[in-house]
């Protein structure tokens, strides 16, 4: 089988893999990094949604060897050094951005890159953003509310939570 | 999902030697691709990936035309400012293709070779006198789409690049089925002096395909009205739970209308 490896939230990682396998069976089922959900695994959902090269794309519907050499980070990696949430994560908490969970690690992975691209995004940009997150709890309201609160802390706006 | 071979080629020469092995078949974004195989409606024994290749990435602007080659990513059409500049009409098609991340993977090259009914590229191409170009000829839009799916590529031919002339002004006007997020119908529209081209996606059990009445009513005069009397047929349009062929030929006419707007027409 070929051997491939990458970079994982900042940890070289490699591993034997077959052409067929996908980066997120790669991440889920030989790095036990179960964090990345597989929703819809027909590139509709979102749930999967990690950063390659600092890009967020569907994990489900890319090769692990075509992740080869990569830098890659998912959900595992957000959380600040100590343990405690990541402004954005937070802001998911603090909005209720969030009720069963399952889509949330897409969600946050999505809207990361979002505020990378766009430190201050309209509503509807956030929404228009989302187009590929599929959330079946919170009727997104909440999760669009957490992005544009989470948006304003990290301009270092005061922000009062709800 | 059965396996299969995967090579990543980094040069052209490679990457064509590659698909001269059996039952290769060309990987881009993989958009389309990856679920394809996932259902095993395709079953490669190699997959020759093609975004390793520098001969196939990059856009370039010319006085006359634009070119776009194969590799090059949806998001990087829709974020180039060489190319707004050019032809804003295909910078909007790319930024509303899917969403975010279909968009950081899927390329042009895929989607023409895909030619899926309902997708977007295919009418900029024949709208835009467009040009397939592989790693052997140039085959002119008309040529290329040939139905559902179905392209004038041989086996094992790689798509280069699609060269666009640059129109007077153009616009692409998308009603989004919204589960797919491809268009349910879709006109690109295209003014190049007094001649308007009018490709329709999304509508047609024949995949994409230029009005002729359309064309030749707005050819005539560049207006919205032009439009109402032209007769638009509901035969062989798509009949799915989405939308009637009726509603599909109505679609049509009030996209072109629409297009006609916002070229100032
Ligand atoms: C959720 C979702 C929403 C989408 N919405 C839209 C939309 O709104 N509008 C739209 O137009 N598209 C849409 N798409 C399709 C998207 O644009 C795909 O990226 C595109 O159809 C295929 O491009 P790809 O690079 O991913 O090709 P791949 O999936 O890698 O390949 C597709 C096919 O083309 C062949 N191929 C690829 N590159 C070449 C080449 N250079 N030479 C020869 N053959 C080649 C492959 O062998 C394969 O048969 C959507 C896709 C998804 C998953
Ligand atoms: S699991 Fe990847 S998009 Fe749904
Ligand atoms: S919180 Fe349950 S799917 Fe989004």
């Amino acid at each position: 089988m070929p051997s491939v490896s990458m970079v994982v939230n900042g940890r070289q990682v490699s591993g034997e893999v077959e052409g067929r396998t996908l980066l997120v069976e790669f991440l889920r089922e030989q790095l036990r990094m179960t964090g990345t959900h597989v929703g819809c695994d027909t590139s509709q959902c979102g749930a999967c949604v990690v950063h390659v090269n600092g890009e967020s794309v569907k994990s489900c519907s890319i090769f692990a060897m075509a992740a080869s050499g990569a830098e890659v980070a998912t959900i595992e990696g957000v959380a600040n050094a100590d343990g405690t949430l990541s402004v954005l994560q937070q802001a998911f908490q603090d909005h209720h951005g969030l009720q069963c969970g399952f889509c949330t690690p897409g969600m946050v992975m999505s809207a990361a890159d979002l505020l990378k691209i766009n430190p201050n995004p309209s509503e509807t940009e956030v929404r228009e953003w989302l187009e590929g997150n599929i959330c079946r709890c919170t009727g997104y309201h909440n999760i669009v509310k957490a992005i544009l609160s989470a948006a304003a802390t990290l301009r270092g706006e005061a922000v009062a939570a709800e | 999902m059965y396996d299969f071979q995967y090579v990543k080629p980094a040069n052209l020469y490679d990457a064509v030697a590659a698909m001269g092995s059996e039952d290769a078949q060309a990987l881009s974004g993989g958009q389309t691709l990856t679920p394809t195989m996932k259902q095993r409606l395709a079953q490669p024994g190699t997959l020759v990936d093609l975004t390793g290749v520098p001969e196939l990435k990059g856009i370039e602007v010319g006085p006359d035309s634009v070119t776009i080659k194969a590799a090059t990513r949806h998001v990087e059409v829709e974020r180039s400012a060489e190319l707004r500049a050019a032809i804003p009409a295909l910078v909007e098609l790319a930024s509303r293709i899917g969403d975010p991340q279909v968009r950081n993977r899927g390329t042009i090259g895929g989607s023409v070779a895909n030619n899926d009914p309902s997708a977007c590229y295919p009418a900029a191409v024949m709208a835009l006198d467009g040009v397939v170009v592989t790693n052997n000829r140039e085959i002119s839009a008309s040529d290329f789409f040939q139905g559902v799916y179905a392209t004038a590529l041989e086996e094992n031919e790689i798509v280069t690049a699609v060269r666009f002339r640059r129109p007077d002004s153009a616009s692409y006007q998308k009603f989004v089925q919204p589960a797919s997020r491809f268009a349910l119908t879709g006109v690109f529209l295209a003014k190049f002096g007094p001649e308007a081209r009018v490709a329709v996606t999304g509508a047609s059990e024949n995949g994409v395909f230029r009005h002729a009445g359309l064309e030749q009513a707005l050819s005539a005069s560049f207006t919205a009205a032009a439009a109402d009397p032209v007769a638009v047929s509901a035969d062989g349009m798509i009949q799915d739970l989405h939308g009637t062929p009726a509603y599909r030929a109505h679609l049509i006419k009030v996209m072109t209308k629409r297009a006609v707007q916002a070229c100032g027409g």
